[in-house]
């Protein structure tokens, strides 16, 4: 007889049922510990207390916002372009010709705060694994980005430490970067928003999913050894608000190797396109917990895997540990017998390490009807043995108190209308100007110059146009628009009609270049869950979407939620970011937001505009004020919107298409003039400080051809689109008249104002 | 007679290896995919070593890749001025780390990436890669690069410049802080050239800021034909 084990067992749990556990440090509740003493008939080993605490834990199992995100699929539109749907590491939407799409954004917001380049990069690496994993190349990524305020000291350490994060890990692995936005505010001071986004293409034949199907089929893990990163990341980093001891938790952020994960992408291609693998998953949040839990739970149900076959970096690691890092650029595949020397030889052509650590087993019809039946064990003894799909599918399920915050009514009632507007021509002039040089606002390319948008060679659009957009493949013309908008002042005001605002401008900005919006993805950043004035915000902004994507037949394909962006009490404003994903069938037909500086054209604003300044930049610029009610939201007037913008491009009537958003009209025009390099002349008719600063959804600033003026108006005729001439393109200024005077912005002064902002806070680029 | 064949390395973290088959293959040669780890030139006419982060950059950019078994295969041959090269970016980098070019790639003076489309100024059109340019030409081509921050011994300057052997230069100041606003520079042969800025990314309009780039890889035709070499419009 052996000599007693000195780590947790299954046999020692059997025999000491009353061993106290540290579940609460843990982050489980006294309730979900009893779950899991009653699903195992025991207590749990403390190797699957481990896999228990991260697979149950906010990040990982959604146990606060299942309840309100089953309404993107109970309300998904009819349509035949989804190929994959939620619940899959991303989905998968067909864009013709054979061809489909992967695309998802997720966040990484407190390691971002913790430790800024680290947090970022680990943040590209892990949307691009999950990309990877569904059989697709990854061929872009964006990013959607709050800091807080510009010029607060701690915005000089996280903001170019995100921005060198990305950049680094991005460009290290080819991927270009063809977009994003970026915000400050107050509220995100000790809460910064990275939310990463990447996009893939695949052949339909090629999808790929977490399945671990084939009793006896080798499990395999791939790319880097196991180390002791990030352990407990997922349910301490990403599930506990900040507080004083943050600081000490420097040690659980990963670190990335963004090399390592170029050869993965790399031999991971090789591999589907040898067809040797039967099922794959990515390592994230929860490492091998997750993966073989979820992978077990995807196919048989039955999963056996002998732990000490991980490799380690560190080889003191306890399997409690092994179970719960989250080492970045790791993959776990399902491969068959006979395909394993081959799977190999690819891996070691890319001098990637691949261990088989299992197998895939049957199960029972009895270890079936329990969730299955996964064991693991460490140094020959059963260490692990659960019915995976109770920790995988089967985590607890809250609802959340919900209670509409007392302050709304106030915050609704304090109307912009009554702020002091600009008195003369010389102010309004001057509020133009400073609404252009706001950093949320004004040009981003201090970030966005120091990301690579050109590699791959498949780069149409990319910053600073309405949306990235990219041809599919070299061999067609058919190519994808992405587009991600998220306005937090709008969504604290109203989060149903902010959410629906926010979707409603990635759609604009997609339909803008000429693409087709197909799709959703989204990233929902909000305060605790345990705040019930948050979780109302929640639930009101997950309604918001579900309703809107209904209204215009987008389904949402995949997303994230992002709890507990919070400091003490205080939430950040609501954030989701809403990732819109549109076809273009020829991408020479793109259409950018710059007037062009040859030949006339002549400028129209599309849509209606309300006296709306409710959330507005201008409020917030020049009043740093933020009450009344956001825009009005009127779906059917974006999708008419949209539907000039489409056939405009695809009839080749638009010069020129820009979205009008924050800063209404009078960034619009300022942009458009930018980027083309050239002035224009417009009317604003009787109210010039309306026209300039309203934000009013559905609208958009395009130019024409003169010869092409009857055909724009006839197109928005037909689709019940309001259009007025505001003018012509040309010049040096931008000129605007009005009923009672004329305002005039030499282009270059435009400029200064447009460009200095980033550079004179956090240095020259 | 057969379209030149030109090769295109891949080391491990070579990123615009596509790119460059891309260009090759719209300049009308046929593009060779060369592998790191073969020492097989398998008979291309020329070679481009590509933009991306070899070995990752670890240790310094380019100083594991110069020892891949391929450069057995392509220092010489270059050396001795028979085969073409152009090395871009971190291909630049390689080849200076060869020894194939004089200098070396510092980090940039902002400490920061860069990524913009760049004016640049054609100095020595008599080299392979350039003969279909003229002196003095202005060409935009993207620049995307952390350490493209050119530097060499003062005599080392003075002999490229004494040589005209600085191929191109960037148009008013360079953005990496390079001497003498240095963005590519030839060997005495005239056979291999380094470039920081990415000629293959300027080869098509729809997703470069121009065509300009792709003059070089149809000088390297021309060379390699004894024809005229085609204006670089097409895209």
């Amino acid at each position: 007889m052996s000599e007693e084990p000195r780590f947790d067992t299954v046999a020692k749990a059997a025999a000491t049922p009353d061993l106290p556990q540290p579940y609460t440090e843990l982050g489980m509740k006294d309730e979900e510990y009893a779950r899991v003493r009653e699903i195992l008939g025991r207590r749990p080993t403390s190797a699957e207390l481990a896999i228990y605490s991260v697979m149950w834990s906010e990040h990982c199992s959604y146990k606060s916002s299942k309840v309100h995100l089953r309404q993107f699929g109970e309300k998904a539109p009819d349509t035949d372009v989804l190929l994959v749907g939620i619940g899959e590491n991303a989905g998968v939407v067909d864009v013709g010709d054979g061809y489909a799409v992967t695309f998802k954004i997720e966040s990484h917001n407190h390691p971002s705060y913790v430790e800024p380049h680290q947090g970022a990069a680990t943040g590209v690496g892990g949307i691009v694994r999950d990309i990877l994993s569904m059989g697709a190349r990854p061929v872009a990524v964006m990013d959607s980005l709050r800091f807080g305020p510009a010029d607060a000291p701690d915005t000089q350490r996280v903001l170019p430490g995100v921005v060198s994060g990305i950049s680094s890990y991005g460009n290290c692995l080819g991927l270009p970067n063809i977009g994003g936005e970026v915000g400050f505010d107050a509220g995100y001071a000790s809460n910064p928003l990275v939310n990463a986004l990447c996009v893939g293409v695949l052949k339909h034949e090629n999808i790929k999913l977490a399945q671990a199907s084939g009793p006896g089929n080798h499990v395999v893990l791939f790319g880097a050894a196991t180390g002791p990163d990030g352990i407990g990341g997922a349910s301490v980093l990403a599930s506990a608000s900040f507080d004083e001891e943050s600081q000490a938790k420097r040690p659980s952020v990963q670190v990335g190797d963004p090399f390592l994960e170029k050869l993965l992408i790399e031999c991971c291609m090789e591999l589907y396109a040898k067809d040797l693998v039967v099922g794959i998953q990515d390592l994230g949040a929860a490492g091998v917990s997750c993966a073989t839990t979820e992978l077990a739970a995807g196919g048989t149900g039955g999963m056996r895997i002998e732990l000490d076959r991980v490799p380690l970096r560190d080889p003191r690691l306890t399997p409690e540990e092994i179970l719960m890092s989250e080492s970045q650029e790791r993959m776990m595949a399902i491969v068959e017998p006979d395909k394993l020397d081959e799977f190999l030889a690819v891996c070691a052509k890319w001098d990637i390490l691949a261990s088989v650590i299992g197998e895939v087993t049957d199960v029972t019809p009895e270890e079936e009807a329990r969730g299955g039946r996964l064991v693991m064990t460490w140094r020959g003894e059963t260490i692990v043995d659960l019915p995976p799909r109770t920790a995988a599918d089967q985590g607890p399920v809250y609802h959340r108190p919900i209670e509409r915050p007392a302050d709304q009514d106030a915050l609704l009632a304090d109307d912009p209308a009554a702020l002091p507007r600009p008195s003369s021509d010389e102010e309004l002039r001057d509020q133009v100007l400073r609404v252009l040089a706001a950093p949320g606002i004004c040009d981003s390319s201090w970030i966005t110059d120091q990301y690579d948008r050109y590699v791959m060679g498949n780069t149409v659009l990319a910053m600073p146009h309405d949306s990235g957009m990219i041809r599919i493949a070299e061999d067609t013309d058919r190519g994808v628009a992405l587009a991600t908008d998220g306005n937090g002042r709008y969504t604290r005001l109203d989060p149903y009609v902010g959410t629906q605002l926010a979707y409603a401008e990635a759609y604009r900005n997609v339909a803008a270049t000429g693409a087709r919006p197909l799709a959703v993805t989204n990233c929902l950043n909000f305060g605790s869950p345990e705040d019930p004035g948050v979780m109302w915000q929640f639930a009101e902004a997950t309604r918001g979407l579900a309703d809107a994507c209904q209204a215009l037949g987008t389904p949402v394909t995949g997303g994230n939620v992002s709890f507990y962006n919070q400091t003490g009490s205080t939430a950040i404003n609501p954030t989701p970011v809403i990732g819109v994903l549109g076809v273009i069938d020829d991408v020479h037909k793109r259409v950018t937001s710059a007037f062009s500086a040859e030949g006339e054209s002549v400028v129209f604003l599309l849509g209606e505009t309300r006296l709306e300044l409710g959330g507005s930049a201008w409020a917030d610029v020049i009043h740093g004020h933020l009450g009344g009610r956001p825009p009005q939201i009127d779906l059917d007037a974006e999708a008419a919107l949209g539907r000039v913008l489409i056939d405009g491009a695809a009839a080749e009537l638009l010069v020129s298409a820009h979205d009008l958003s924050d800063g209404g009209l009078a960034v619009a025009l300022a942009e458009s003039c930018l980027r083309g390099g050239v002035g224009c002349e417009v009317d604003l008719g009787d109210d010039a400080f309306t026209a300039l600063f309203s934000e009013s959804a559905a609208r958009a600033v395009v130019s024409v051809r003169p010869e092409h003026e009857t055909a724009l108006v006839d197109l928005c005729a037909k689709h019940g689109v309001p259009v007025r001439r505001l003018g012509t393109v040309g010049g040096s200024a931008l000129t605007m008249v009005h009923r009672t005077g004329r305002i005039s912005i030499e282009v270059a002064e435009l400029r200064d104002a447009y460009e200095s902002t980033l550079p004179a806070l956090f240095g020259n680029k | 007679m057969a379209a030149p064949r030109v090769g295109v390395v891949t080391f491990p973290g070579s990123l615009d290896d596509r790119d460059a088959a891309r260009a090759v293959r719209i300049a009308g040669a046929e593009p060779v995919s060369l592998w790191h780890g073969d020492a097989d030139l398998k008979g291309v006419d020329a070679v481009v070593l590509p933009g991306g982060f070899s070995y990752g950059d670890y240790l310094r950019c380019g100083a594991i890749a110069r020892f891949a078994p391929i450069m057995t295969e392509i220092v010489p041959a270059a050396r001795s001025g028979n085969l073409p090269v152009l090395g871009i970016c971190n291909g630049f980098q390689i080849l200076c780390e060869s020894q194939l070019l004089p200098g070396a790639l510092t980090r940039n003076a902002s400490r920061h990436f860069i990524c913009r489309d760049q004016l640049i100024r054609v100095e020595a059109a008599d080299t392979v890669w350039t003969n279909g340019y003229s002196p003095g030409q202005e060409l935009l081509i993207p620049l995307k690069s952390g350490e493209g921050n050119y530097v060499a011994d003062p005599e080392t300057i003075a002999e490229l410049k004494r040589d005209n052997r600085v191929v191109v230069r960037y148009v008013d100041s360079a953005p990496n802080g390079s001497m003498d606003n240095i963005a590519g520079v030839t060997n005495e042969h005239r056979n291999v050239v380094g470039l920081m800025p990415h000629p293959e990314h300027a080869v098509e309009a729809l997703t470069g800021p121009s065509t300009d780039g792709l003059g070089f890889f149809t000088s390297l035709l021309a060379h390699l034909t004894g024809s005229t070499p085609v204006p670089e419009t097409a895209g």
